[in-house]
């Protein structure tokens, strides 16, 4: 026999988890500037998180998902994009979503059961986040033809979880992707779990990163820990979608510190030691062990963002709780573009008991 | 004025849309070079090439959800699936997405897309090939669900259709394709979507229905006619959002009222129309509603087809049930 193909899975990492370099920096990161903006945006995400669980405790959201852990990821890829590129986030990817420009306000909100939350200022034509497991990915097909329809130098960029790789949502979407070349860079967050699910069997794959090879597209593998290895991939995959090359697939390979959501108890599935562990690995220690070692942070400097970001998200939790609750009308909204006779019936069925509903 | 057929009609209402609007484009299996299983796409590709009639891989899922990203952007994906089990799938799309995206991000995004499919039995065709699953759309909030009864129909609701800013589920009866041809003008104007029709006047009792089976229903109120029996016949074209106000005139003017549709009964769209006229028309009754239905069966292979498809036998023993 010979061989009728061959492949292989490279894996990127630039900062290791102690915060030294085992690359060369790539391009865009010679000055700390930017690792110290992603570094904050990180923080930032952190403080977010730990008060969205805090006011779910509290009764003041709903269901909330932490992405405690895997915040390298969002923000690696977020900032990689263009403004005008689309990104098709998932529910856990607030880091994404904040440095693209929506507002904490907003993620409140949209946590908060509010639709007005996905009506964002910020990135007007990004995908408000997905609940569904990887039936959005083909939405990124459907936004990346389009660029390539218009013949314009966009990229659709979506961001899912490891369970959705084992959907046929993520294949037929990759696969397509592949076979009509199109600029979209699917990201796969890895982080161990799909709620109670561990990776090892989710898959007998060797990594998630070459399921890609089965659609024809790039894949790689990057430590989703490390900012700098996420920015840069995506910003690679990025680059040969703009110049008409192709679909990529990355695996960012973090770990999920948090319970699945704030409904979730991952102590019935999961035991302490691997997240003990996993500790270890986390995203912003190591980024600013880095920064400390550079010269290019201090505890005040430290000590400042932790308060600012404190700040921020306090400034945005008072501004969500003073936000007044939609119309009892409201849940009629949007439905259509003009409101049908038949809906409109139903509507006028309302009673000031309705509006009551606070 | 030329005489086509329902395919011929909607490859007309197709082309048409594409013409007037350049963000209009087809997608589906088989509908490029080949022209669609049931050539309803014919010549299209050709006329307006492969980026705006695009041959998918064989994947229903990601033709519906390709078409949520396409309309998100703003462009206006008439998708194909080729058979209607096929659609399965892309109803995760439809509820999920399509549906809501418009009110999930408060208009901040909107899903002006078409999914079109062949659907209903008495055709012959494979298993899987036949079923009629519009009540399972139409009981997902926030999309329409149109059904052409004839070419000139097709043509009129399916331009309105792609000109809608919202989803739209088109449902086209195979048994319809090719079964009569009529004048259809190509004239750009639009159908609306949100009325129903009343194709036959009388003054005894209203038959309402939708699809293939206003051919049956025709047969049978000519059949009544005979006996001195004047029909009235509703059809209902534009399942969601319902047109209760016509349905509900007719019955009040004849005080009875059988429904006849393919698909199961139970849970099947006559219940919803049966239902308003008991909430809003139950003092008009002279008689019971009736329903002639398919049955609470899977659909049977072509050999038993004809046991399972409401005929005009069955049509005229429910109508002169109503009548006494």
């Amino acid at each position: 026999m010979s061989i009728a193909a061959r492949f292989e899975i490279e894996f990127r990492r630039v900062i290791d988890r102690d915060g030294k370099l085992v690359a060369p920096l790539p391009p865009g990161f010679r000055d700390t500037d930017l690792i110290v903006r992603l570094y904050s945006a990180m923080t930032l995400t952190r403080a977010f998180d730990q008060t969205a669980v805090a006011l779910q405790r509290q009764g003041r959201i709903g269901t909330y998902a932490s992405s405690l852990g895997q915040e390298a990821v969002g923000v690696g890829v977020a900032s990689a994009m263009r403004a005008d590129d689309i990104l098709l986030p998932s529910f856990r990817d607030h880091g994404a979503e904040f440095w693209r420009g929506v507002t904490l306000l907003e993620s409140f909100l949209a946590w908060g059961g509010d639709e007005r939350g996905n009506c964002i200022a910020g990135p007007r034509e990004d995908f408000p986040p997905a609940i569904p497991i990887a039936s959005h990915i083909p939405h990124a097909v459907g936004v990346a033809f389009a660029f390539k329809r218009r013949n314009e130098k966009r990229a659709a960029v979506c961001m899912f979880g490891d369970g959705a790789t084992s959907k046929g949502d993520f294949y037929e979407a990759i696969n397509a992707a592949g076979a009509w070349e199109l600029p979209a860079v699917f990201i796969v967050t890895n982080n161990q779990w799909a709620i109670s699910l561990p990776r090892a069997r989710q898959t007998a794959a060797a990594t998630l990163a070459q399921k890609a090879i089965a659609a024809g597209i790039t894949g790689e593998q990057v430590d989703g820990n490390d900012v700098v290895a996420v920015h840069d991939a995506v910003a690679r995959a990025l680059e040969r979608a703009h110049a008409g090359q192709g679909a990529s697939l990355i695996e960012a390979v973090t770990y999920r510190l948090s319970d699945h959501t704030t409904a979730d108890d991952a102590s019935r599935y999961r035991g302490a030691e691997p997240v003990r562990a996993a500790w270890q690995e986390e995203p912003l220690v190591r980024l600013r062990r880095y920064l400390i070692d550079a010269g290019a942070w201090s505890k005040e400097d430290e000590k400042r963002l932790q308060a600012e970001c404190a700040s921020k998200v306090e400034e945005a939790v008072n501004a969500y709780l003073a936000v007044a609750p939609q119309p009892a009308e409201a849940i009629f909204d949007y439905h259509f573009a003009t409101l049908p006779h038949d809906l409109a019936r139903q509507r006028a069925s309302l009673t000031p008991q309705d509006a009551d509903h606070g | 004025m030329a005489e086509r057929n329902m395919v011929g009609a909607l490859n007309l209402a197709l082309a048409r849309a594409m013409a007037e609007d350049e963000y209009v484009m087809l997608l589906g299996e088989d509908i490029g070079v080949n022209g669609g299983v049931f050539r309803v796409t014919e010549g299209l590709s050709q006329r307006f090439g492969p980026l705006r009639v695009v041959d998918t891989p064989l994947a229903e899922g990601l033709i519906a959800g390709m078409s949520v990203g396409l309309a998100a952007q703003g462009l206006h994906p008439v998708a194909e699936i080729q058979f209607v089990a096929f659609a399965y799938p892309a109803i995760d799309q439809i509820a999920n997405h399509a549906a809501r995206l418009r009110t999930r991000t408060r208009g901040r995004l909107t899903c002006p897309m078409v999914l079109r499919t062949p659907f209903g039995g008495g055709v012959h065709a494979p298993e899987h090939h036949c079923e009629s699953i519009e009540a399972m759309f139409a009981h997902i909030p926030g999309v329409r669900v149109v059904i052409p009864s004839s070419p000139a129909k097709a043509y009129g609701l399916l331009l309105s259709a792609i000109r809608d800013p919202d989803p739209v589920v088109f449902l086209e009866p195979t048994r319809l394709y090719r079964a009569t041809r009529e004048e259809v003008e190509d004239d750009g104007i639009g159908i609306p979507l949100d009325r129903c029709f009343v194709t036959r006047e009388g003054r005894d009792l209203t038959f309402v229905t939708w699809g293939a089976m206003t051919r049956e229903v025709a047969a049978a109120a000519e059949a009544l006619a005979r006996e001195g029996i004047q029909a009235e016949i509703v059809d209902v074209a534009t399942l969601k959002p319902l047109d209760a106000d016509t349905i509900l005139a007719s019955v009040e003017k004849t005080g009875r009222c059988v429904i006849v549709h393919e698909a199961p009964l139970t849970g099947g769209f006559g219940g919803e129309i049966a239902a308003r006229i008991a909430e809003r028309g139950m003092m008009s009754l002279l008689a019971p509603v009736e329903r002639v239905a398919g049955y609470d069966t899977v659909m049977p292979l072509p050999r038993l087809e004809r046991v399972y498809m409401p005929d005009e036998r069955r049509i005229l023993a429910a109508a002169h049930r109503t009548m006494g």
